[in-house]
């Protein structure tokens, strides 16, 4: 079976998901773990995209279009909070890490 | 919707609402308290006296059943078994309560006190009145629950370790209890309790119904102090008098006895349990628990727990008149009931009052007190007596039906078990009434708590001893009349081994 | 008619709105008038539902596959009616617990934010339990994340915002797998309404996609639900927030993502609901009971032990799934529907029960200080209510009779003793003693003759409250006929084997 190019957008999501949560676990300042979220988050638009591919032979399914621009709206909202939270927590404390992950980087 | 439904409703929850209403006064109102207390035991009492009289004369079957989900009920309902642990439990609560008001005259949270004391009474009720497994359950964990605060009403290290076994006990049985409860729900399609069993025919397999007595014993054994289920009944003596009078005559360790009663006769049915072979194993521990509780009574120096291993020993008389097959031992067992309860909580009281009025704890500085405390000391030596077995006394009757029963069984042991058991009673109970009358008083050590009155002590703790000791006289001097205990045993006796047959 | 839905998550979203831009005076007020509002509105609905079966309505008249439909029977009748009930009494008790002090200073700040974020949270869980489509639901879960860690974050404390920064983080990784798992449902079925997928489910072969998505799809809601071994952020985001907010979060977020897990597994991947699937999740659910209640157990502060409590009982939910699933015979053998609703039954009793406690925990810090347990002394004496409050609960949640409790776990016993695993009767068994052990742990310092040294009344309505919850969670116990009955309405899983006797 030839790789098509929708396989290809779902295994590049896939991978890209996994390097997110690689990042969400590995790092410890926050907004490190913020930017993994996030990359996670690109990850599943994309796989949105190639599924759109993948149902219709000619252009594209509308639905997971619209799924992925809503799905930026709500990420970019959760993002502005963490930030928020990220920065007061900085503020009160001076830490830019969580207490259980002082030692990592 | 009518009486019928009502009247073992009110019954139960007669001392509920009063407890409830207790539990919201403030400690000074002592008088509001006296009279909710009073209240609700004397409206319990009128409600027995009517169910007691609809279903001995009128016939009518009292009966509560709400639906709970699907095909398990909430059932209250009066028959001859309930009756008799209801009547037992209205008057003793009605006498105890009493008791309790001048006993704990002074002592902080009382409110507390006997909100508890009456969601006990209540618990007790429901027990005594439930007419399924589910409802008996209900009300038997209700009972741990309200009794936990009473045992621990001191706060002291000793009560809360007390407290914390009384849980540890009780609540590991009670799951065991549910289980078999559940795995019968579940194979027997019914847990009502039916006169006869209801098991019986059901096509269970004998293994399943074994191990669902094994789990429902475990945790019924656990209140009426098994052995090896019984070390928590002897630390709960740090509670209250008047606790511990409830607890070891009526509420608690009653509600496992009459739990074995209506296990063996009631869901199993005394002749296929004993085809099943399960009562030989339950009459042989009841037996060595009989001999063990006697023995350890006579090694204690403090009243109370002597009082305690008495108990442990005296109930499983109970047991073993239940797991011997007979209609005398029946008899036996069903009339021990409500004799060991009056005799009990009247030596209770008086151990109370002995504590209240000179501070004596201890058996040697009870030396002479019968010359101060003579109301006390007979009513003790009525309430010892009946104990040893001494006829006519109540413990006499109970005695001679068991020890007949065994007979009957053919199982020679058990009037030996008895005679052995009657044996160390005595020497537990005769040295006390022995100091108690002719020992020269120990005026060295007694305290004089209560000033001297024209009474040897508050008119509050002695008329209820007084009154249970009249009360296991009469019980054992005219068991022959219609309204006597016995007569109630025998009436149920003759309609289980007689009526169930046909 | 079937505007109700839309509704019942207009109602308190429009609250959310007013409550914000409102004059800090009077939002307390107009806040506890929208959530009675809609908690009495979410209990109609579940009257209606029960009464008619089912209720449908197509967003914009756009019906699915293409539009969104919302759709409510049973199942989601009885969260609704839970998150009605349990609301409306939080609410009342948020309202005497940020009462101003007598010179009207004093929880300003907290009084402000929460009755918006209340009420937006009220909204998306509304929205998740009577919307029928995946992505929808995504949003739902988002919006209950992002709510609940910006409630925990109101008393403006530092160990609620370290709490809330992890919590928050694990509910977006928690989103994210899901909306990955819910995008290759898609991929397979080509649309986003759940029963539509559950009807194309029933005809599909089993798929690696599919198990892929469902393990997607089940660990990202898993993390949300705080099951074991993912519980680790659930006892220091409960335990930091003000008590109406702990009380809220244990009793009712939870729930959500459990009710639905309970829709996605039931529904769509019936055909992979498997015994070793169940008795995986039992296991998990057995680590949950022992793992959090001895915990609870080795804990020293009252609230850190109600949220371990918390870990426990979710346990409690998850072991309706080997129950559920048919042990002995074929894979197309009938589920068994008691073990079902008995754990749904206990969804109920726990957020009674558990928001009883967290706000009987609320009421002793508030009076005494602090919640160390060995703090705990003279509690019984000074706050009597409290004090039967808290045992009250503890009384359900150990599943003791007469409670909810008792009811549940009558059921869940049953049929596991039915479907021939006895090994999970010992677990709800054990798992009730070991409640015992931390209930009765606290009992006995209350019961110490100490007087505290610092004490100050707490508001008597607010003990009242708790009591009244706790009470709730017992009165459910005499009569569960109705409940039981509702969660049959309008037979929320199609594709149950053994037809149409669903719960």
């Amino acid at each position: 079976m030839p790789l098509s190019s929708e396989i290809v957008f779902a295994l590049a999501a896939i991978v890209v998901f996994c390097l997110g949560l690689y990042g969400l676990i590995a790092y410890a300042h926050l907004v490190r773990k913020i930017m993994a979220i996030n990359i996670m988050g690109s990850a599943v638009f994309l796989f949105f995209g190639a599924i759109a591919r993948r149902n219709f032979d000619e252009g594209s399914d509308p639905v997971p279009q619209a799924m992925v621009i809503t799905g930026i709206v709500v990420a970019v909202a959760a993002t502005a909070f963490a930030l928020t939270l990220a920065r007061r927590i900085h503020a009160i404390t001076g830490e830019t890490q969580l207490p259980e992950e002082q030692s990592r980087p | 919707m009518n009486a019928v439904f009502w009247i073992p409703l009110l019954t139960l929850f007669s001392s509920f609402f009063t407890g409830v209403f207790i539990f919201f006064l403030r400690e000074d109102q002592k008088v509001l308290r006296t009279i909710l207390n009073m209240l609700g035991a004397i409206i319990k009492l009128i409600f027995t006296a009517i169910i007691f009289w609809g279903t001995i004369f009128a016939g009518i079957n009292y009966e509560t059943r709400f639906t709970v989900i699907a095909d398990i009920e909430l059932l209250l309902r009066v028959d001859l078994i309930s009756l008799m642990f209801v009547s037992l439990s209205a008057v003793l609560w009605l006498i105890t309560t009493v008791y309790a008001i001048g006993y704990l005259e002074r002592s902080p949270h009382r409110s507390r006190f006997f909100g508890f004391f009456s969601l006990c009474v209540t618990a007790t009720m429901g027990v005594a009145l439930a007419g399924n497994l589910f409802t008996f359950f209900i009300f038997y964990e209700m009972l741990t629950l309200a009794t936990y605060p009473l045992v621990v009403h001191r706060g002291t290290r000793e009560s809360l370790r007390a407290g914390r076994n009384y849980l540890l006990y009780t609540l590991s049985g009670g799951a065991l209890f549910l289980a078999g409860i559940v795995w019968l729900e579940s194979v027997a399609g019914t847990i009502e309790f039916q006169l006869g069993g209801v098991v019986a025919g059901a096509g269970i397999a004998d293994g399943v119904l074994i191990s669902i007595f094994i789990l429902m014993m475990a945790g019924l054994g656990v209140k009426a102090a098994i052995v090896p289920l019984h070390s928590w009944l002897p630390q709960a003596m740090v509670a209250p008098a008047p606790v511990s009078a409830l607890l070891h005559a009526v509420a608690v360790v009653k509600a496992g006895a009459y739990g074995i009663v209506r296990l063996v006769y009631e869901v199993y049915g005394i002749v296929f349990a004993a085809q099943l072979g399960i009562l030989l194993p339950l009459a042989i521990l009841a037996a060595i628990t009989i001999i063990y509780g006697s023995l350890r009574a006579l090694a204690q120096d403090d009243l109370k727990r002597r009082l305690a291993y008495s108990t442990v020993s005296q109930l499983s008389y109970i047991t073993l008149g239940v797991a011997i097959l007979g209609p005398l031992a029946s008899i036996g067992a069903l009339v021990h009931l409500v004799h060991q309860g009056l005799m009990k909580i009247t030596l209770f009281f008086c151990a109370g009052n002995f504590t209240e009025t000179l501070g004596v704890k201890r058996i040697d500085e009870l030396d002479g007190i019968g010359r101060r405390m003579p109301w006390s000391m007979t009513a003790f030596t009525i309430g010892a007596f009946g104990m040893i077995g001494v006829p006519p006394l109540a413990g006499f009757v109970s005695k001679w039906y068991l020890s007949l029963g065994g007979l009957e069984a053919g199982m020679y042991w058990v009037p030996l078990v008895f005679v052995t058991s009657s044996v160390l009673n005595a020497m537990y109970f005769l040295p006390i009434v022995y100091r108690g009358w002719f020992r020269p008083p120990r005026e060295d050590v007694w305290k004089e708590l209560i000033p001297r009155g024209p009474l040897e002590t508050k008119w509050t703790l002695l008329a209820p001893a007084i009154a249970t000791a009249i009360l296991s006289l009469f019980t054992g001097l005219f068991a022959g009349s219609w309204l006597s205990p016995l007569a109630l045993a025998e009436l149920i006796v003759l309609e289980m081994y007689v009526e169930g047959r046909e | 008619m079937s505007e109700t839905l839309v509704w019942s998550i207009l109602i308190p979203l429009l609250g959310a709105i007013v409550t914000f831009w409102f004059n800090p005076r009077w939002v307390a007020a107009i806040g506890l008038a929208f959530s009675l509002a809609t908690g009495s509105f979410a209990l109609w609905i579940a009257y209606a539902i029960g009464r008619d079966g089912r209720l449908l309505h197509e967003l914009g008249g756009w019906g699915a596959p293409l539009g969104i439909d919302l759709y409510a029977d049973g199942l989601s009748a009885f969260m609704l009616a839970t998150n009605g009930l349990v609301g409306i009494l939080i609410s009342a008790a948020a309202y005497l617990y940020f009462e101003p002090n007598g010179d009207g200073t004093g929880h300003a700040q907290e009084r402000r934010a929460f009755w918006p974020l209340w009420l937006f949270l009220w909204s998306a869980l509304n929205l998740a339990y009577v919307s029928s489509d995946a992505f929808n639901l995504y949003i739902a879960v988002e919006l209950i994340g992002l709510a609940g860690v910006a409630l925990i974050v109101i008393t403006g404390r530092h160990d609620a915002m370290v709490a809330a920064m992890r919590y928050l983080l694990v509910a977006l990784l928690g989103s994210l797998s899901y909306l990955l798992g819910v995008a290759m449902l898609y991929g397979e079925f080509h649309t986003l309404d759940l029963r539509l997928m559950a009807e194309l489910s029933a005809e599909a072969e089993s798929s690696l996609v599919l198990w892929v998505s469902l393990a997607l799809i089940s660990v990202g809601l898993m993390v949300k639900t705080a099951l074991f071994p993912l519980h680790f952020w659930l006892p220091p985001a409960h335990s930091s927030a003000a008590a109406p907010v702990s009380a809220l979060l244990s009793a009712l977020v939870v729930k959500a993502t459990f009710y639905l897990l309970l829709r996605l597994w039931f529904g769509v991947f019936s055909d992979q609901m498997t015994v070793t699937f169940g008795q995986v999740f039992g296991v998990l659910a057995t680590m949950a009971i022992i793992g959090g209640s001895v915990q609870a157990i080795l804990q020293r502060r009252l609230k850190m032990m109600v949220a371990y409590s918390t870990v426990a009982h979710i346990g409690y939910l998850f072991l309706l799934l080997p129950l559920t699933i048919p042990f002995r015979g074929s894979d197309t053998a009938a589920w068994n529907f008691d073990g079902f609703s008995g754990g749904i039954y206990h969804l109920l009793s726990h957020a009674l029960a558990k928001s009883a406690m967290f706000l009987a925990a609320g009421i002793v810090i508030m009076s005494m200080g602090n919640d160390r347990l060995r703090n705990l002394r003279g509690m019984a004496h000074q706050l009597p209510l409290t004090t039967f409050a808290f045992g009250l609960a503890g009384v359900s949640l150990m599943g003791l009779p007469p409670s909810g409790g008792f009811v549940a776990k009558w059921f869940m016993i049953n049929a596991a003793i039915e479907s021939g695993q006895w090994w999970w009767a010992i677990v709800l068994l054990v798992g009730g003693l070991l409640t015992a052990v931390y209930v009765f742990l606290v009992l006995r310092y209350a019961f110490l003759p100490v007087h505290p040294p610092h004490f100050r009344s707490p508001p008597r309505r607010l003990e009242f409250v708790a009591l009244t919850l706790a009470l709730l969670s017992l009165v459910i116990g005499f009569r569960a006929v109705e409940a039981f009955d509702l969660l049959e309405a309008g037979t929320p899983f199609l594709n149950a084997p053994g037809g149409s006797e669903g719960p």
